[in-house]
């Protein structure tokens, strides 16, 4: 690949991607695998992380999967170190592990809110602090590099039932935003940024299909779908996980080079209306 | 993230960004229809993309008349079989305080800016309807936020921002599949950015370009090249759940 291709390469760069089991993740490795990075795959559920893995190792790309708790501090350390074993190298940070929890603010519980930060938040906070540590100039690693922190539309919108997951995608963009502007002054080269998948066809996805029901939104799961497909995305559809996982490969490229602090939203319109 | 097999319309297309979506683009595999005012500039690009194996068309457009839409998409079509991206990058930017803006100048940046926008979006939606496409639109950071001495550019690509959410909702709205999305560049080095500084008093000139600087957490401006890379994303399937979102690539400008 010459020219501007090259700019949408990841050849001779290592990538790490949580969350990567299922979903946005899974995807997210795949696409980065193929565009020529070695991929670093983790998830807590570290079976299903291997399995992934080895799918792709199975097609001669080049990935590696890690058991990892990303609200765990020694387990970025963990990863870090695992990462200066394999490659030497560390360019790019996917921090797409995530939970979501529906309900009613009023339904919504303080230890729910607490544990939805802790993934949501925290995670973001440890992995943006030792994937900055190692890549900016000066660092352990020192080639700077692009973190692409996942968000969500409902970090920038109002929606019903989406209120702790929402202040936690929001906390999100926030953050990277600070983290964009601070590295980009200290001249680090390390770029941040968060991307805004609107309602994405996913297990996570399809929960709030189901939360609607429950809180009353809606009686019935068909009617759920019905209303947000048809009323609430302006396209008519819900996304792909490769419509998202591509979105990140242009963050991570150096197609992005000039592009640091945005909120990427890729959302069928949802957000535009 | 390639174009194979797209045909692309780049207005603006001599210099600048224009100039380097054209020349990505074109390496995306795209067949591109360069248009300018200055076919001579149109023509040097057109000159690059076949030297380097690809396919380009001179298109003469003045975007500001309907006319010339009408008949360049046609001749486009014609040549290339159809319309799948537009880019609409023609633009002018003046450095005047509102005080010392005139209407002249205000309608003048209103029109290359914004009116042609429109046009340039009405013609590529009628082009498009049938098989899909990609609309781009050129807005600028200076879309999004303000600054003292940018009043009628500032209006022009506010107006270009929402136009293009619009023209996304219509699209969606009547099952086209045609997806429109904004673009913001920050700060970048081309003949728009040289040649405002270029129309200063040298001192004043400075002044800004020393402020503008300052303002860039990245702390320098855009290559040309570095915009086009988000050109060549919105243009290809990889961005085929986007539209009515902006793509912002400013350095931090906006972040800060």
């Amino acid at each position: 690949m010459t020219g501007l291709l090259a700019q949408f390469s990841l050849a001779g760069k290592t990538a790490v991607v949580t969350g990567a089991a299922a979903g946005i993740g899974e995807a997210t490795a795949r696409v980065f695998a193929e565009a020529g990075a070695d991929v670093m795959l983790t998830d807590i559920d570290g079976a299903k992380c291997e399995t992934v893995a080895a799918q792709l190792t199975a097609r001669g790309l080049s990935a590696r999967s890690m058991t990892m708790d990303v609200c765990v501090e020694s387990q970025w350390q963990q990863l870090q170190d695992a990462l200066l074993q394999w490659t030497g190298k560390w360019d790019v940070l996917v921090n797409n592990a995530g939970i979501y929890i529906g309900g009613t603010i009023e339904s919504n519980s303080t230890e729910q809110l607490q544990r939805i930060h802790d993934v949501n938040v925290a995670s973001v906070f440890l992995g943006t602090r030792f994937a900055a540590s190692a890549m900016k100039t000066g660092g352990q690693i020192g080639a700077g590099g692009s973190i692409i922190n996942l968000s969500s539309i409902a970090g920038l919108i109002g929606v019903p039932g989406h209120g702790i997951y929402g202040a936690s995608k929001g906390a999100v963009a926030s953050f990277s935003r600070h983290a964009a502007i601070e590295f980009a002054r200290f001249g680090y080269g390390v770029r941040v940024n968060s991307l805004h998948p609107g309602l994405i066809a996913t297990e996570m996805g399809d929960k709030v299909f189901d939360d609607f029901v429950e809180i009353g939104l809606t009686a019935t799961v068909q009617e759920a779908k019905d209303i947000l497909e048809q009323q609430m995305i302006p396209c008519g559809r819900t996304g792909s996980v490769d419509d998202i996982a591509n979105a990140a490969l242009f963050l991570a490229a150096d197609a992005s080079s000039y592009v640091t602090g945005i909120e990427l939203t890729v959302d069928g319109g949802f957000t535009a209306a | 993230m390639d174009c194979k097999n797209k045909v692309a319309l780049v207005t603006g297309a001599g210099k600048g960004i224009g100039r380097a979506a054209c020349l990505a683009l074109s390496r995306a595999q795209a067949k591109l229809v360069v248009s300018d005012v200055d076919v001579a500039a149109a023509q040097a690009v057109v000159d690059e993309i076949q030297s380097a194996g690809g396919e380009a068309m001179v298109l003469e457009l003045d975007v500001r008349s309907e006319a010339q839409w009408q008949a360049g998409i046609e001749t486009a079509v014609a040549a290339f079989g159809g319309l799948d991206v537009l880019v609409n990058n023609a633009g002018i930017a003046a450095i005047s305080g509102i005080e010392e803006e005139t209407l002249e100048g205000w309608r003048r940046t209103q029109e290359i800016n914004s009116d042609a926008v429109f046009l340039g979006c009405r013609a590529a939606v009628a082009a498009m309807k049938a098989n899909g496409g990609s609309i781009i639109n050129v807005s600028s950071i200076e879309g999004i936020v303000g600054d003292p001495m940018l009043p009628a550019y500032n209006a022009s690509k506010g107006a270009v921002r929402a136009l293009t959410k619009s023209v996304a909702l219509y699209c969606a709205d009547r099952d086209y599949a045609i997806r429109v999305n904004s673009l913001h560049p920050g700060y970048v080095e081309t003949p728009l950015v040289s040649g405002a500084l270029a129309a200063l008093p040298e001192a004043q000139a400075q002044e800004f370009a020393q402020r503008v600087v300052a303002s860039i957490p990245m702390g320098r401006m855009a290559r040309p090249e570095e915009i086009a890379g988000g050109i060549v994303f919105l243009a290809s399937d990889a961005a085929a759940y986007m539209t009515g979102s902006e793509l912002v690539m400013d350095g931090g400008y906006t972040a800060r």
